[in-house]
């Protein structure tokens, strides 16, 4: 919240002041949680606390990561889309069959990121042009994305990457950082300006909260939701070309499921589900907790199906803690 | 501020969960890594790894695997299994190759790996153990459904996912045979994801598409309780046989029922102790994977590894009205 745009145009993202409060104190929450986390994580287990331990972890949660920011504008301006992990799955078959006709790592990482563009103007055609509503859309596009991958691919896989394309899910920019959370930090910043700095993101705020308004505001509504479809789609173009150089292999159930941890993700990270108000390091935080939170319960040797269950909790822990808080404190002045 | 203790309180309800006794640090820790928990057949291997624990004294068993049969899922149990600085990982694989990069950086920091039930590409572990060889699966698959069609026929496969490395192998040795059965028509093979709803509509669906089918033959255990649960649905017991690979306990109501006449599988207890003993004596230095070479496998036997570095545990055994009531129980 700089001075300067405050005193250009300001848009509150909430007129209400209290949830505006509440807001504020999120990502500190958010913060107190992760920290909480982590220091349990470190008494439970002799192994969380080692540095290529914790580098692996980041795995867990840098591709899901990288699509949450798209999604997080997205979900501000008040559209959905489920259909990123079909996206990958889609990216990582054309990469796979580019690499069957001798393409080598520029180029898979061209037609990584187109692909995922095309797939995103295709969501953003329906939904801004002919004006559907975007979870319709997606869901179809959901199984239409993945399908053509089953099309392509039925029960083969595609192999054979060059060993230079490995960098990006296998490789270290420096001692323990990886590529991937390398990528995850520089695409957090550069969301972070968009929506916090610039005209672009106040007019995503504004469309979230009444797009009726933005639109007589001089805000090209449409415009500005065709461009998050194409970079929600582009994010996940991104992740396409870290999952599919992690793997090094590509199948057509690459990624199933994954357009709901994005979500859960997102909505941990104190994006208003049904749009208007959130934040970027709301979303960093947030990833990092599931990332935690996986590790450590999976060091336990925790079953999975117990951590979709505290990831569950955990979410709704979260979002209904400061709400009930309101509404004790609410009662008690009342009373 | 009194949100934040709130969310300590709750952090530290959640700390209880996190508590595990500290395991005694000189045994040899294997991890039996499964395609998902909650499956009844990987259960069993469980219970067969904690038989062969017993045997050899001094070794814990680390039961996991992901929520769903995804690749992602077991390298994220890899990543903290590698952590965590096992002795061994035994892994039934979700995807032949997806999983080399993680089991290679296993193998990097000094930890036995092998595969079992279903394999991971050979430059991804040390040697893996099939239940059976695929050939004589294969023509078990189709041997069962052709001897309860002495006329020959219509019979259809029900497969778990279009990725799912073992089942398709099967399908593609059954085929190579298939012409050995006389009159034996496969007319279609359908994927129920080893969704019990999906299995169940796809299984109806076959029904439809062909009115003149006898079999269907469902080389995994969620489609073929699925499958026999449809043929009784639709009254077509005595019309259409289902057989296939499956679980004594889950069919042994259909064997009654004679919606499946019979059916076959190894036994996943031998298998879990099959693996369990090759990785500890893999991981213990007493054996190794070479070709040509042989592990011993307690009371299994030994297995010889051919220059894949694969091996077969035993032949498939089919389960019928005759011996269903024994073996139900077990698994």
């Amino acid at each position: 919240m700089s001075d300067t745009t405050m005193t250009a145009r300001f848009v509150p993202n909430r007129l209400n002041s209290r949830a505006s409060r509440i807001l504020r104190s999120w990502e500190s929450l958010l913060l107190v949680v992760a920290v909480g986390i982590f220091v349990l994580n470190s008494f439970a287990s002799p192994y969380f606390l080692n540095a290529w331990n914790l580098s692996d972890a980041t795995y867990n949660f840098t591709e899901k990561g990288m699509i949450a920011f798209a999604m997080a504008l997205l979900i501000i301006s008040g559209e959905i889309d489920l259909s990123v992990a079909s996206i990958i799955a889609l990216a990582s078959t054309a990469m796979g069959l580019a690499v069957q006709y001798g393409a080598g790592t520029p180029e898979l990482v061209v037609i990584g990121l187109t692909v995922g563009l095309l797939c995103g103007a295709f969501n953003a055609i329906f939904v801004t042009v002919l004006g559907l509503p975007s979870i319709v859309v997606t869901i179809g596009t959901m199984s239409l994305f993945r399908g053509i991958s089953y099309i392509i691919l039925g029960d083969g896989a595609y192999g054979g990457y060059p060993d230079s394309f490995a960098w990006f899910g296998q490789g270290y920019i420096y001692w323990v950082f990886t590529a991937e959370i390398g990528i995850f930090a520089v695409i957090a910043v550069i969301y972070g300006v968009v929506l916090h700095k610039t005209n672009f993101g106040r007019a995503v705020y504004a469309i979230g909260n009444n797009s009726t308004g933005a639109l007589f505001s001089g805000i090209r509504v449409q415009r500005v939701k065709f461009i998050l479809f194409l970079l929600t789609g582009l994010m996940s173009g991104v992740a396409a070309i870290c999952l599919t150089s992690r793997l090094g292999s590509t199948r057509p159930s690459i990624a199933t499921g994954m357009e709901l941890n994005v979500v859960t993700m997102v909505v941990l990270g104190g994006i208003n589900i049904l749009g208007g108000s959130g934040s970027i390091p709301g979303v960093v935080i947030a990833a990092f907790v599931m990332g935690l939170v996986t590790f450590g319960l999976g060091l336990l040797n925790v079953p999975g199906i117990v951590m979709s269950i505290f990831i569950g909790l955990l979410l709704i822990g979260v979002i209904a803690l400061p709400r009930l808080w309101t509404m004790l404190a609410a009662k008690r002045r009342s009373a | 501020m009194s949100v934040f203790r709130k969310v300590m309180a709750s952090a530290a309800i959640a700390a209880t969960m996190f508590a595990t006794p500290v395991m005694a640090e000189e045994k040899v820790r294997i991890a039996l890594v499964v395609k998902a928990l909650g499956i009844g057949f990987f259960e069993a291997a469980a219970k067969g790894a904690e038989e062969a624990a017993a045997e050899l004294g001094n070794v814990e068993i680390i039961y996991t695997g992901p929520t769903d049969t995804t690749a992602e899922g077991q390298i994220e149990v890899i990543n903290a299994l590698i952590a965590q600085n096992v002795d061994a990982i035994a892994i039934s694989a979700n995807d032949t190759d997806a999983l080399v990069p993680a089991l290679k950086k296993a193998m990097s920091r000094g930890i036995t790996v092998i595969s079992w039930d279903s394999g991971v590409a050979a430059e991804g572990r040390q040697m893996h153990l099939n239940p059976s060889s695929n050939p004589l699966i294969g023509n078990m698959i189709i041997k069962l459904a052709a001897d309860h069609m002495p006329d020959g026929g219509d019979v259809a496969v029900l497969s778990a996912s279009a990725t799912a490395t073992n089942q398709n192998i099967w399908i593609e040795e059954m085929n190579k045979v298939t012409g050995n059965y006389s009159g034996i028509n496969v007319v279609a093979t359908v994927y129920g994801d080893d969704l019990a709803d999906k299995s169940y509509r796809e299984a109806q669906g076959l029904m439809a598409s062909y009115p003149n089918l006898k079999a269907i033959i469902a080389p995994t255990t969620v489609g073929i309780v699925a499958a026999a649960q449809a043929v009784t649905d639709a009254g077509k017991i005595g019309e259409i046989n289902v057989t296939g690979l499956a679980l004594p306990s889950e069919m042994a109501g259909h064997i009654e029922s004679g919606a499946s006449k019979s059916f076959a599988i190894w036994n996943p207890i031998d298998l879990g102790y099959a693996a369990t003993m090759i990785a500890y004596n893999l991981a213990s230095g007493t054996a190794t994977a070479e070709a040509g070479k042989s592990i011993p496998m307690g009371r299994m036997g030994e297995v010889a590894l051919d220059d894949k570095y694969e091996g077969a545990m035993a032949d498939p055994f089919v389960y019928d009205a005759s011996n269903i009531d024994a073996f139900k129980s077990i698994f």
